[in-house]
């Protein structure tokens, strides 16, 4: 009985070290294709402009949403304390350091990541990856590098309009709905939030998300096994291993970045 | 006549289980050779073998002198730049039109101006009779043409090798009559070397010049479509006559009807 449980945890955690060694060299793969992927940018702005322009609406929507909640729920929370010209503040560096690369990474993973995997997924199911080997091309270099290039640019690019969607969303709210005084609004902002330790880092924390999430909906739907449950299988693995990610990924950026 | 593609003692296996054994097949240049059999007996493993895309166990493949297993990748895509396969279901690009899919491996591998590889584009869909199709995507044309575009495909760059992984499947009468005279007549015009894999025995027998019969992996029959038809082999005459029981049986091999039904018990 013991003997089982024991034999039973040990396959698991070797199945997981293996996995985690697979998708460790899958990668390593992947980048050692990138520089070829690298000399035909065309294919890379093609997969900007699916992968980006089509994830633009959500999260433009979401940001503006996502901003107006802050400015409601800072306003609340300041006000006690006389420190509501400081919701300009709170606002951007909620929206920059955080929510802006977690949340944007969270629907990136959901709108652009689900459809990377069932892609690659169909591709497979229908031969047309098997069909490029033989025609002597590497799909890893022609279908896989221009789509994960193309998601690490545009995660930076849509996290930051998340963010300046937001900041709007919070400036609607606070200054034109419920009267905090414009000035002290964006002065706060412009005073307390620093450029490189709280921009940059949001854009570095983007960029990390990008990785994540664009290789594991790439990986997922590569490995996915040809058949309609498996596509569907691994459309829902790219949402719940890349949100894991992003939340763990978060965790120990903030712990390094911001711990002063 | 020198053979452009040899098999020799092959074997291969997925695990434990069997599929090809003690293999040994030729395929001269210039000639359509089918490779017939039941469903599962290994035919299309055999065109992934002789295509690189998996390796033997045991003996080899060699085709235009190279043994495929023992290149290393850019061998093996050099090589793969002189075949050409036909996938089941045409493979074709689904986010590609007609003219783009037909276009994709002279993109790839050519560095010849648009208008060059929009001519030879439309040459090849000609040759298929699909050149006014061209703007159409797969999801607009039906299966046997979405065959033929994928043979457009295979052929864009002149192999020398041709691989057909069951052309006829799921086609109308008149689709599988168009598709086999255009694998015979590409052969020819191309002089390239054609392997065809299928169990359609009226399509094979007209076009091809030879024929190997496979069974649970391995050869039981070889020869011209004209001996197979007379062959007195009780394999080639169920599977040409397509008889119901014979060598291959009607019933999945297991538990007998009387014992499943407990019959043998109560007697």
């Amino acid at each position: 009985m013991i003997a089982n449980l024991l034999a039973k945890i040990g396959c698991y955690v070797r199945e997981s070290i293996e996995s985690v060694g697979y998708a460790t060299r899958s990668f390593f793969g992947l980048m050692a294709v990138s520089p070829g992927a690298m000399k035909r940018p065309g294919l890379i702005s093609e997969q900007i402009h699916f992968i980006g322009n089509y994830s633009l609406v959500i999260i433009t929507v979401s940001g503006l949403f996502v901003g107006m909640v802050l400015g409601l729920q800072g306003y609340i929370t300041l006000t006690p304390y006389g420190a509501e010209q400081k919701l300009g503040q709170v606002v951007a560096l909620a929206l920059v350091r955080e929510l802006g690369p977690v949340v944007t990474a969270l629907l990136f993973a959901g709108r652009a990541g689900t459809s990377l995997t069932a892609q690659i997924g169909l591709m497979k199911a229908g031969e047309q990856l098997s069909a490029m080997e033989m025609m002597a091309i590497n799909p890893i270099q022609r279908v896989l590098a221009p789509r994960f290039w193309a998601g690490v640019v545009a995660m930076p690019v849509l996290a930051t309009i998340f963010s300046a969607v937001g900041i709007l969303g919070g400036y609607l709210v606070g200054v034109q709905l419920i009267g905090v005084d414009e000035g002290a609004f964006w002065s706060q902002m412009q005073a307390n939030v620093d450029v490189r330790a709280d921009v940059l880092n949001g854009v570095i924390k983007s960029l990390v998300f990008g990785i994540a999430v664009t290789f594991t909906a790439l990986f997922q739907g590569y490995h996915a096994d040809p058949t309609p449950e498996d596509v569907s299988r691994a459309t829902t693995r790219t949402v719940v291993i890349a949100s894991l990610m992003v939340w763990g990924l978060d965790f120990v950026m903030t712990a390094i970045m911001f711990n002063k | 006549m020198s053979n452009l593609v040899e098999i020799r003692d092959l074997q291969f296996a997925y695990g434990e289980r069997v599929i090809l054994s003690n293999l040994n097949m030729d395929f001269p240049r210039g000639k359509v050779v089918a490779v017939m059999g039941g469903s599962g007996c290994g035919k299309t493993t055999v065109l992934r073998l002789i295509g690189g895309q998996i390796a033997p166990q045991k003996g080899g493949v060699s085709v235009a002198g190279e043994v495929v297993h023992t290149l290393d990748t850019d061998g093996l895509y050099r090589l793969r730049r002189r075949m050409g396969m036909l996938f089941q279901f045409g493979a074709l690009f689904t986010d590609l039109s007609v003219f783009d899919n037909v276009a994709f491996p002279l993109r790839e591998h050519t560095d010849l101006p648009e208008e060059l590889i929009r001519d030879l584009v439309l040459l090849k869909l000609n040759a298929v009779g699909l050149r006014n199709a061209h703007r159409l995507k797969p999801s607009e044309i039906s299966g046997g043409m979405a065959r033929r575009v994928a043979v457009a495909r295979a052929i864009a760059l002149d192999p020398e090798l041709i691989m057909y992984d069951e052309p006829f499947a799921g086609l109308d009468p008149i689709s599988m009559g168009v598709t086999a005279n255009l694998i015979r007549k590409l052969n020819d015009a191309l002089g390239s070397t054609s392997i065809l894999v299928s169990h359609d025995v009226q399509e094979c027998f007209a076009i091809a010049d030879y024929v190997y019969f496979m069974s649970e992996g391995k050869i039981v029959a070889r020869g011209t479509p004209a001996e197979m038809r007379v062959s007195t082999d009780p394999y080639v005459k169920q599977f040409v006559n397509a008889a119901p029981d014979g060598p291959v049986p009607f019933d999945y091999p297991g538990k007998s009807l009387d014992e499943d039904l407990g019959l043998g018990a109560s007697a």
